[in-house]
């Protein structure tokens, strides 16, 4: 009994850093719809700046929580500098971009705190006054517990009278609710904005503060909290601040008698979760259905042309590179080394993977945060092959896509149910639960100790050889997938992002068209994890993970999600941004700096290049878009053309 | 507008002419390269450590007039944490750089990455930090060598330590969910029982790295009622678990043996904190009496302004070893270097090491003692170097475990 009693008092108590967290990030999404990646950051934030501001004013009685108040006003106003600086110069732009901002804000994040603190972990300072324990029928919990059993509740009613009390918080309601309407009343929202951006970072500065006494600081601090984060926003319903207290403290004692009950379940319970609220209630436990046309509203899209003649030129110029460099590399290898050829394969097989993420985002609306799910089957997929059944290359480079389909298949028929953000959470649901089969069944996929062995067959193991056959299903899958979205198949899906209700009017089975959207574009996917696999001789769970998943939604972000030869420049410009930098050691700050002053100089992607005459050359304008005509040039900005 | 269209073009101009600009610079006569690759960003209270002992011993080889009479090259590259990226890294380094060998990595999944890659390019790589047992046996390859002490060879120490305490017959473990954690719970059981069949493993917890939940899973032990427990956390994860965990009296009148727990890196972040009485294995740099240990000591907190943690003495080891590698094989040819590999001996601040013939596996041994708060601060007593040689597998045992 005792033992039941405390076991949920400790559930009830690390609920609460989760609420905190949680319940910023679904203020600042309710309101500016944005997906805010930075909050881990912010979280972490608090956790550090935390730990300097107890050590400076002393960790007296009162002085503890004076600073660990005074910490999530910094990071409170830390937020305000992003959006004033960042976010609000790109809202405009077309929705999700915001995304890139976010995680530019990620990486420069991450190297400025350990610039700032340093590498070693920082333990926490303890809380005056409750350093010991309470007995509670025989069994031990520490004192700080009970405090945070207490917090959860007094946010909860503070922001309850905040948002039900003041004339701000009304405007904060109606914003969430039908955020045009408030605008054609006159309210400034830009200041709503920033105001919300302090509360909702403030939030996650305090989770990270108020969590010291029970842990620290260390710069995994981020990742490990978004995600989680995420799930209890979604499982509460986005902007429903009552849904993330309840979603809070229901994972919370799931996690903590889940652990007494199935130790290994530590990794997927969570997500096994959000899949099984979003499959039954796919708006949350409070959220409410999101009402269809008082989003944001986008400009249509001018529909895609085929291929005019520059973007054939460009083409084949492209393809001409592409054949010739590995006779430059024969001729002349001091000029053209090898590494040209193992650095243009990687870009190669993530531009196939970002132009199969984009063919469901762009055309078919459908943003997934999980597509690493497919990249990783197809890898996985091939690699078992070879594991068990000894399979040559020229059988498992079939199994992969066609594994990843299967995937995709599954996964797809729940998810083509649920649209927008509630889709993306699904696929990362469902990303996450797959990636943790394969890394917890190790007789199987081996963990995280991986499968090794994964090597072409002797024809294609010399480099050129591999780099042909790479350059070959790569362009042989874009132009595949660029057929198939001009063929009727193509039309109608795009006819279901534009309008679903009139879609469905004509007759047309949209969900239907996009499961099968779905399941060709994990195939895809899973091909550029087949070549990922063959060139890197070992696969790991890594290529399953969130971070996977987040750099092709980057890839195609930064590209443009309007033109369907952006995730193509977008792949290859992150890649190659990437290797570039990562020689340095403040790779992470100068990737993050150079992302974000892209999206500041090029509010539509690095499809704003359309505007430009080289781009309009290129087929990433749209014919009719005026030069630097704000929103409107994103949306309109599109290829406009057809396979050659 | 116009500056904004210089600008962007100027972007597009670069990505595109990208891939061209990895021409090899010209390799000079009188040097070695060595590739060194390691998680420098993901882990680097970790890796930081472990690239000044490195460079401080390629210092000191290139002031005493290098090796075969050229100077020894350090180049050090970042893995981001990922083995995708280890083995692009690898490759550069290989083609562009012209190393002659690769090593480095702490994560096991990222040296077993490696080795499977140099396994294919016939490239040494001498493994410096990764634990994972599977890198020397079940996946060693011809090319792959190991300097630290494995996962088995760590928790075959503290097993046998821990068999020689009579009382503790109730044993529950606690161990990251992840390869490296199962590894050494699997050794320490497997040893413990053989030495002591009147043990029982009454439970084990699994918290995901780096993401325990500290409070449930002392909880949990706790209802197990062990005698002795088995704790595999570290980093973050080991500051909760201890706090939790005292605070909640889990820890009292329980032998409590944690691998890894006294090296530096995890000890000190803990200051005050530290566990008190646990049998560890870990790195205690301040009492470490021989002279050939006192004059690294000495050196590195010359070179660096700080003391040497476990990361550290493990990079100036390896860069010990290629050295004297080298000067056995004579050349930087890579089937002589790794016939050189097999059977090398070397003199190291920690004593002497060998790799085995039959493995790949060195001998270097580890630090085992209790831990103990000394100037609030957390370190060992009581603690002996435990050869590594005495804690392997026998040679028909290894060669089972090596099928290759």
């Amino acid at each position: 009994m005792g033992d039941f009693v405390v076991t949920l008092l400790t559930g009830l108590s690390s609920a609460a850093a989760l609420f905190l967290v949680a319940s910023g990030l679904s203020i600042i999404f309710g309101v500016t719809r944005i997906v805010n990646f930075a909050h881990g950051s912010f979280y972490m934030l608090g956790a550090y700046i935390g730990v300097t501001t107890v050590q400076s004013i002393g960790g007296g009685a009162v002085g503890f929580w004076v600073a660990i108040l005074l910490a999530a006003v910094l990071v409170g106003l830390i937020g305000v500098a992003m959006e004033v600086l960042l976010l609000r110069r790109i809202y405009r732009a077309p929705e999700l971009f915001q995304l890139i901002a976010t995680f530019g804000v990620i990486l420069v994040i991450q190297d400025v705190t350990l610039w700032i603190w340093g590498s070693e972990d920082l333990v926490g300072p303890r809380a005056p006054g409750f350093t010991g324990a309470v007995t509670i029928l025989g069994q031990r919990l520490p004192e700080y517990d009970l405090v945070l059993i207490a917090v959860s509740p007094l946010v909860l009613a503070g922001l309850w009278l905040l948002f039900n009390r003041t004339r701000w918080g009304t405007l904060v309601r109606a914003a969430t609710l039908d955020r045009q309407m408030v605008s054609a009343l006159g309210v400034n929202q830009r200041w709503l904005f920033t105001g919300v951006l302090f509360l909702g970072s403030a939030l996650a500065g305090l989770g990270g503060a108020i969590q010291l006494p029970k842990g620290g600081a260390d710069l995994l601090m981020d990742f490990n909290i978004i995600a989680a984060a995420f799930v209890v926003v979604v499982v509460g319903g986005m902007g429903s601040i009552g849904g993330a207290f309840l979603a809070a403290i229901l994972i919370g004692l799931l996690q903590t008698f889940g652990i007494q009950i199935f130790p290994n379940s530590t990794l997927i319970l969570m997500f096994l979760v959000m899949a099984v609220v979003l499959i039954f209630r796919p708006w949350g436990l409070l959220g409410r259905p999101e009402i269809p046309g008082h989003g944001v509203v986008e400009a249509p899209e001018a529909p895609l042309r085929p291929a005019g003649r520059s973007l054939r030129i460009g083409g084949a110029l492209a393809m001409a590179f592409l054949l010739l460099l590995p006779v430059a590399h024969l001729i002349a290898p001091s000029l053209v080394g090898d590494f040209s050829l193992v650095l243009t394969i990687e870009i190669l097989i993530f531009v196939l993977f970002a132009v199969a993420l984009h063919f469901i985002m762009g055309p078919g609306g459908m943003v997934s945060f999980g597509h690493a799910a497919f990249f990783g089957g197809g890898a996985y997929g091939a690699a078992l092959l070879v594991k068990f059944a000894d399979a040559p290359m020229e059988i498992a480079f079939w199994a992969a896509p066609a594994g990843a389909a299967l995937l995709a298949i599954l996964f797809g028929w729940f998810c083509v149910r649920l649209t927008g953000v509630y889709f993306a959470m699904l696929t990362l649901a469902f990303a996450q639960i797959a990636w943790s089969i394969v890394f917890q069944w190790g007789e199987v996929t081996g963990g995280d100790d991986g499968i090794l062995g994964t090597w072409p067959s002797d024809w294609a193991s010399s480099r050129v050889a591999y780099y042909y056959l790479t350059v070959g299903f790569t362009v042989a899958g874009i132009l595949a997938m660029r057929r198939i979205l001009f063929a009727p198949f193509g039309y109608t899906l795009r006819a279901g992002r534009d309008s679903p209700l009139r879609a469905a009017a004509i007759g047309i089975d949209l969900k239907r068209h996009q499961w099968i959207a779905f399941t060709i574009s994990g195939a895809f996917a899973g091909l550029a994890g087949a070549l990922f696999v063959y060139s890197k001789g070992s696969v790991f769970p890594t290529s399953m993970e969130i971070a996977r998943s987040f750099d092709a939604l980057l890839m195609v972000l930064l590209g443009g999600v309007h033109s369907l030869t952006g995730p193509i420049v977008g792949a290859t410009a992150l890649t190659w941004l990437n290797d570039l930098f990562s020689e340095l050691s403040y790779w992470r700050f100068l990737l993050g700096a150079t992302i974000i002053a892209l999206v500041l100089l090029l509010p539509d992607g690095l499809a704003g290049l359309g505007d430009s005459w080289a781009g309009r050359r290129l087929g990433l304008a749209s014919p009719g878009s005026e030069s630097g005509a704000g929103p409107g040039s994103g949306s309109g900005a599109g290829d406009r053309e057809a396979p050659a | 507008m116009t500056m904004k269209y210089v600008l962007t073009a100027g972007v597009a101009l670069g990505v595109l002419s990208g891939g061209l600009a990895t021409g090899a610079p010209a390799l000079a006569a009188d040097e070695i390269k060595i590739g060194d690759i390691n998680s420098y960003t993901r882990l680097p209270a970790h890796t930081i450590p472990y690239r000044r002992g490195a460079t401080l011993a390629i210092e000191e080889i290139n002031k005493a007039g290098g090796v075969l009479g050229k100077k020894l090259v350090f180049v050090s590259r970042d893995d981001q944490g990922k083995p995708g990226e280890a083995v692009k890294v690898a490759e550069q380094l290989r083609s562009r750089d012209k190393v002659a060998l690769v090593s480095g990595s702490l994560f096991s999944h990222i040296g077993l990455a490696l080795a499977s890659w140099a396994k294919q390019r016939k490239t040494l790589y001498l493994a410096a930090e990764p634990l994972a047992d599977a890198l020397v046996w079940a996946k060693g390859n011809n090319y792959t060598f190991r300097l630290r002490p494995s996962t088995y060879m760590q928790a075959a120490m503290l097993a046998a330590e821990a068999a020689k305490n009579k009382n503790a017959k109730r044993w529950a473990t606690i161990a990251p969910n992840y390869a490296y954690g199962k590894d050494a719970v699997a050794a320490f059981k497997k040893i413990l029982t053989k030495l002591r069949p009147d043990v029982t493993f009454v439970g084990s917890q699994w918290p995901g790295l780096f993401k325990i939940d500290a409070g449930a899973e002392v909880q949990a032990l706790a209802a197990m009622k062990p005698d002795g427990i088995y704790n595999v956390t570290f980093g973050g994860d080991l500051a909760k678990f201890v706090r939790e965990g005292r605070t909640r009296g889990l820890f009292k009148g329980k032998l409590i043996v944690g691998l890894l727990t006294g090296e530096p890196e995890y000890i000190d972040p803990l200051k005050g904190e530290a566990p008190v009485g646990w049998l560890v294995t870990g790195y205690p740099w301040q009492d470490i009496e021989t002279a050939a240990h006192k004059k690294f000591l000495a050196a590195y907190r010359a070179r660096w302004k700080d003391y040497p943690r476990i990361g550290s003495i493990v990079g100036y080891n390896t860069m010990l070893a290629i050295a004297a590698m080298l000067k056995k094989a004579g050349s930087t040819d890579t089937d002589k270097m790794v016939a050189a590999m097999k059977g090398l001996s070397f003199d190291a601040p920690t004593g002497p090491i060998t790799f085995r013939a039959v493995d790949h596996q060195s001998t270097m041994g580890a630090y085992v003692g209790w831990t103990v708060l000394k100037d609030g601060k957390g370190t060992m007593e009581r603690w002996q170097y435990l050869d590594g040689a005495n804690y392997l597998p026998s040679v028909e045992e290894t060669k089972k475990l090596r099928k290759q």
